[in-house]
């Protein structure tokens, strides 16, 4: 594997069935009524947060601890990065500490790879900008694997605002990479020109779509990071591209219902739909920590190469 | 260089059945007794083991298989993260007897580890050890409590057990170092 994980272009689809086999074995760690393993005990991971997620911090943080690994988490507000430090003395600080990994979430793309220009131990992306979010992809992954018993071949549409979603280019990138037949769905305005040249195939009809699918993931419609109109109103999008009620009878038997969340009800997923027992967002966050667990231990359970020769 | 067998099919399955009933003496039956095995092939040991016990008082001791690899005591000398294999032990085994079942004693660091797993599921009234082969060389203070057999090794030697659940014979193979893998 390699050493770090900025995007999903750094692992194979061997990688792939690698760290999904080993979320496995955490998730059942997972279910124990002591959910530790001393794994990475001495190993020390920094979250560093530029850009607000509580869950996916949350979730690297649980998923450090489960492993026995020391963590700290350093967030922008309140900290000297709130006093005006560049990313590169903060990362020359963290180095300084001796930290085995870093968890990076920023707004601007590309960040996590100029991080690892810094740092001596291993990048792990965490959402950088409208690039990727590599961690979220194999989380979904795991999820369908788990429920549906296989990747290659399932049918799987991505629906909504794909252009600033680095977790439509992750996704769409590891299920091509896994033999998944991907279709995107959203207003013309919401995907990006060059989706084509990702492998995967383009719908601006949604109606037309959901009889044929396996998983139907709805994307978070991000108001704050659109800085024009990309649709008239929201009333009107969700009446064109929202996951209702109706529209849930078009989806074949035992196909699935996903979001990564934070989710708008109402907007992009009817409320009722989300709590229908097909829609699986709590075994995402569920399967996120295992698959957080499983990508700490592949990338820090091996030797510490200089990172323990200079701390 | 080359090969010596030092078990074939019949001792071994000669040392699981005095095993078993070794297990079923020490602890006045097999109330109470839960069988743990070490992945890979100790959990193997352990499901003939509980055959066995079956066979001889009727009744079958619970099996679950552990994998002690997140117990590991090399992190930061292994070069790789080593592959992880399945944990399943899905019955209590509060204030019950547990007898942890592997392949080969050697050195004790993989039993060291496997009592921090087993104590993570809560807390056995015992536990005991029994293995296939014991070839010496403690680097702990740990010993067995069921030997299959002991064999007198030296240090560079492996000791190669093959089972049919998993290598499709039953054998316990010294082989010299360098030999065949």
């Amino acid at each position: 594997m390699n050493k770090h994980l900025l995007s999903i272009h750094d692992v194979t689809a061997e990688d792939i069935v690698r760290i999904l086999d080993t979320a496995e074995s955490f998730r059942e760690v997972g279910t124990r009524v002591i959910k530790k393993v001393p794994a990475l005990r001495g190993r020390t991971v920094v979250n560093l947060f530029y850009e607000n997620s509580t869950r996916t911090r949350i979730s690297f943080e649980l998923a450090a601890k489960r492993l026995s690994a020391d963590v700290i988490n350093f967030t922008t507000s309140g900290t000297s990065v709130a006093k005006g430090e560049s990313l590169k003395d903060t990362a020359l600080t963290l180095q300084a500490m001796g930290a085995d990994a870093v968890v990076i979430r920023h707004s601007s793309s590309g960040s996590p790879l100029t991080l690892t220009k810094w740092v001596r131990g291993s990048v792990l992306n965490a959402g950088d900008g409208t690039h990727e979010h590599p961690t979220q992809a194999l989380l979904d992954l795991y999820t369908m694997r788990d429920r549906l018993g296989r990747l290659e071949g399932l049918r799987v549409a991505i629906v909504g605002d794909v252009l600033h979603s680095r977790v439509a280019r992750s996704l769409s990138f590891a299920l091509v990479k896994m033999g998944a037949d991907v279709t995107l769905v959203g207003p013309p305005t919401l995907i990006p020109p060059d989706a084509p040249s990702w492998g995967v195939a383009v719908s601006y009809d949604i109606d037309e779509v959901l009889p044929k699918l396996d998983v139907c993931y709805m994307l978070r419609v991000q108001r704050e990071r659109q800085r024009q109109q990309y649709f008239p109103s929201v009333r009107e999008y969700a009446r064109l591209f929202g996951l209702t009620r109706g529209r849930v009878g078009l989806l074949p038997e035992g196909s699935m219902i996903m979001h990564p969340g934070p989710m708008n009800r109402g907007v992009e997923i009817d409320s009722d739909v989300a709590d229908l027992p097909q829609a699986v967002m709590e075994e995402q966050v569920t399967n996120g920590i295992a698959i957080r667990m499983s990508l700490l231990y592949l990338l820090l359970g091996g030797r510490a190469e200089e990172v323990s020769a200079d701390a | 260089m080359g090969a010596a067998t030092i078990l074939d099919e019949a001792e071994i399955r000669r040392a699981v059945t005095r095993i078993a009933h070794e297990v079923l003496e020490r602890n006045h039956g097999a109330a109470g007794v839960v069988l743990v095995g070490i992945a890979a092939r100790g959990d193997d040991l352990a499901r003939r083991l509980a055959s066995e016990i079956e066979r001889i008082e009727g009744t079958r001791p619970p099996v679950g298989v552990l994998d002690i690899t997140f117990y590991r005591d090399d992190i930061g000398i292994r070069a790789e993260a080593p592959e992880v294999h399945e944990t399943r032990i899905d019955f209590d085994i509060n204030d019950r007897t547990a007898v942890l079942v592997d392949d080969v004693l050697f050195t004790g660091r993989t039993i060291r580890a496997a009592l921090d797993a087993l104590v993570d599921f809560g807390r056995p009234r015992a536990i005991q050890l029994a293995v296939l082969v014991d070839r010496g060389h403690r680097e702990l203070p740990i010993r067995a409590d069921y030997v299959g057999k002991n064999v007198p090794t030296r240090t560079g030697e492996q000791v190669r057990v093959c089972l049919k659940e998993v290598d499709g014979e039953d054998a316990v193979v010294v082989e010299e170092p360098g030999g065949p893998a």
